[in-house]
């Protein structure tokens, strides 16, 4: 076992603030089981929650490495682990025109010729390295295997160099939106943390750590509009993301309190959909201003 | 720490009868985290348990009570309760604390008033009699404190601040969502009292909400159907993923030998670019027939919306209801999107489906069906009838579903009962049965399985 990165749950919330991540007891405690454990952590949850913020802060806040790998559709293995490099070795035979096919092969597989990608470069760092892969139900299930076989026992085998296995045990945090189930093998094998939208205190702290220089009324108005949003049934509910921006645009409007007026104008920052918007107008009772 | 390792069997066990699948692994995980952390705090081994545990976020509810059950936050009464014995007191109490939000205190009043007042049955010494009927009603709490006949008070109170439209509003809808959460407290302690005084597994196996995905359609309560609602939009796109990718899938088809050899012309005959067969994948046009009756409106409602937001899928979908005659609503349906709530009521004040009474007629909707709208089941069709198929007492008009299933596609019928209850009484279900398949479809999570399959991909 290597040396753990965190010593207790408070000291994962003190580091993961000083990085500028507010992180709730469930998240907290989720990331210090995840590092104690050794084990990787999904996280699941709605657009906009913070999850791939979270990555950010934990290599922030542990001074690690982060390397991301960002899934696609048809993503596959020489983008995600390691790919040669074919135009080099082409230029390398070609030089070495008059040498032996023995030597000319075992240079021409060698480090130099490997171009490593994300997945790779994680495993071989030999500083602490966060490694984040973002979307995972973005890409195709032949994908997951490769990943169960990487996030089993941290070693990759290229059939040229040998097997690799990781001098240091990355962090290893996955994110997805929930469009496809994840396979149950691969679930397995993770920590599972479902981020949902904060508790509107945790949401105040977030805008006030964000955008200081708002007035504490306002924000503590805006929260509590955003929380009225979320209770309704949109298509698209609010993300912290989007509370922060209309936070900034409040600011930047010098907007100092928030009535139907100003609501009614700058709506458009957190709510995306036309159909949301007439709803949230008429819940909120905006279209009295119009009568 | 002995005890530790049989009450989290104990607790897995009662997770998987709850539909919750964990494995001998994950429990050996839940173990080594609640190792690592100690048991100092509840929270931590709350999250620490979730963790390991759950796999899907549906699965949150039914998890948290559960843990509130095998893992109490107290035993017999809370030392907050029996502060007050008085029902004006402590509504009062109840008051300001919904007022502030004070979730702590909340929680130490629902304690409160299930002591003082949720009690029944006879308890003999010190509640160790262990009658048959006996222990903490949440309901009976709930109807001596009444939280929802506060809401003005609450208002009033929050109301201090702002006076406009807008913090109107806003204190309205805060004010509503703590009272429902202050009566989640109220059953939750209830649960937990109960539980101690007659075992934990019983309780846990009827007292805990399932999860949404397993909530018969038919006796949903309005409050499961609108978290039922909730669902679809994530649903309908996960959905559509699917049969994205199984489209995809389809693409790499069989080489197309006419169109490879024309091809092979350009590199002297020799096939250096193989053509593949194209599939044209047939978008179909959906008719839906759905039964409106009371019995079975609150699943045909949600099936509706579900294929509404599906509706990119096909090339046309057309939707109509029935009790006593069949009406299209097609146009009801699309632009009744942005108020799912009120479909059901505009569908039956704007289509014309009964003529007397409300109870639902087979024979005639359908036979009404054929009639009226020819034209719309066509060789292309596929046809999805939802219903119980009871016809109370009716004649099931077996002519009729045989004409729809000789012209359309296909024809699938969807029915809310289950398969036991076919056939049973009034119902025709099993000479339906024998006309046009019919699918068991009693939860979310067999619709979801059937969309799937029956749809094209």
């Amino acid at each position: 076992m290597q040396e753990p990165l965190f010593g207790s749950v408070d000291e994962v919330v003190e580091l993961l603030a000083g990085a500028g991540y507010l992180a709730s007891t469930p998240v907290a405690t989720t990331v210090y089981l995840a590092d104690r454990l050794g084990k990787p952590l999904l996280v699941e949850g709605p657009a906009g929650v913070g999850k791939t913020e979270l990555a950010r802060a934990l290599a922030q806040a542990t001074a690690s490495d982060l390397v991301r790998l960002q899934c696609y559709e048809g993503i596959d293995e020489a983008r995600a682990l390691y790919e040669w490099n074919h135009a080099k070795q082409l230029l390398r035979i070609t030089a070495g025109r008059d040498q032996g096919w023995e030597d000319t092969r075992d240079e021409v597989f060698s480090e130099e010729f490997l171009l490593p990608r994300p997945l790779l470069k994680a495993i071989r760092n030999p500083e602490p390295t966060v490694l984040l892969i973002d979307e995972t139900d973005k890409s195709d299930v032949e994908m997951e295997g490769l990943l169960l076989e990487i996030l089993g026992d941290f070693q990759v085998t290229v059939p040229e160099l040998g097997t690799i296995t990781a001098t240091r045990r990355p962090f290893v945090l996955l994110t997805s939106n929930a469009t496809r189930e994840l396979s149950e093998a691969l679930k397995r094998r993770c920590l599972f943390l479902h981020l949902d939208f904060p508790s509107p205190e945790l949401e105040r702290d977030i805008v006030t750590l964000k955008v200081p220089d708002l007035d504490a009324r306002l924000t503590e108005s805006v929260v509590r509009v955003v929380g009225a949003l979320r209770s309704m049934e949109l298509r698209k509910a609010p993300s912290i993301a989007e509370t922060v921006d209309w936070a900034r645009t409040l600011l930047a409007l010098g907007a100092d309190t928030i009535d139907e007026q100003v609501v009614e104008s700058t709506l458009g920052v957190i709510l995306k959909y036309q159909s949301d918007h007439r709803k949230a107008a008429a819940e909120l009772r905006l279209d009295r201003l119009l009568a | 720490m002995t005890g530790l390792p049989d009450r989290l069997v104990e607790f897995v066990g009662a997770l998987r009868e709850h539909g919750i699948p964990v494995g001998p692994g994950e429990t050996i995980d839940a173990a080594a985290a609640v190792d690592v952390l100690g048991l100092a705090d509840r929270e931590q081994v709350r999250a620490a348990l979730a963790a390991t545990v759950l796999r899907r976020s549906g699965q949150r509810a039914a998890f948290d009570a559960l843990f509130d059950l095998y893992f109490p936050i107290a035993i017999g009464s809370a030392e907050t309760a029996a502060e007050t014995e008085d029902l004006g007191e402590l509504r009062n109490a109840l008051v300001t604390a919904l007022a502030q939000g004070d979730t702590e205190r909340m929680r130490a009043l629902a304690a409160a008033g299930v002591e003082v007042f949720g009690q029944y049955g006879s308890f003999g010494e010190g509640g160790s009699g262990g009658g048959g009927m006996s222990g903490w009603s949440a309901y009976q709490t709930l109807e001596r404190v009444r939280p929802d006949a506060l809401l003005s008070r609450v208002l009033a109170a929050i109301r201090g601040e702002q006076g406009d439209g807008l913090g109107e509003a806003l204190s309205r809808q805060e004010a509503q969502s703590r009272i429902a959460s202050f009566r989640d407290q109220v059953q939750a302690e209830a649960r937990r009292r109960t539980a101690e005084f007659r075992g934990r597994e019983r309780i846990a196996r009827y007292a805990v909400a399932p999860q949404p995905d397993l909530v018969s359609f038919t006796n949903a309560s309005s409050q499961q159907l609108a978290e039922l609602r909730r669902t679809i939009q994530p649903l309908s796109r996960k959905l559509a993923t699917r049969l994205a990718a199984r489209r995809r899938r389809s693409r790499r088809g069989q080489i197309d030998l006419r169109r490879t050899l024309r091809r092979s012309l350009a590199t002297g005959g020799v096939p250096m670019r193989p053509a593949m067969r194209e599939r044209r994948p047939g978008r179909p046009e959906l008719v839906l027939l759905c039964d409106m009756s009371g019995s079975v409106a609150g699943f045909a409602q949600f099936t509706l919306q579900l294929v509404q937001a599906l509706a990119d899928q096909f090339s046309k979908v057309r939707t109509f209801a029935f009790v006593e005659l069949t009406d299209e609503i097609t146009e009801l349906v699309t632009a009744g999107a942005a108020d799912p709530e009120g479909l059901a009521r505009r569908i039956m004040t704007q289509a014309r489906l009964t003529r007397w009474g409300m109870s639902s007629d087979y024979g005639d909707s359908l036979g009404s069906f054929v009639e009226g709208w020819p034209d719309a089941v066509g060789p292309r069709t596929s046809v999805l009838i939802l219903g119980d198929g009871r016809t109370n007492g009716g004649d099931p008009n077996l002519a009729a579903v045989r004409e729809i299933a000789g012209r359309a596609k296909h024809v699938h019928w969807l029915n809310p009962e289950p398969r036991s209850a076919w056939g049973t009484g009034d119902s025709a279900a099993l000479e339906y049965a024998r006309e046009v398949p019919m699918h068991e479809c009693r939860n979310l999570r067999q619709l979801t399985r059937l969309v799937t399959e029956l749809l094209p991909g």
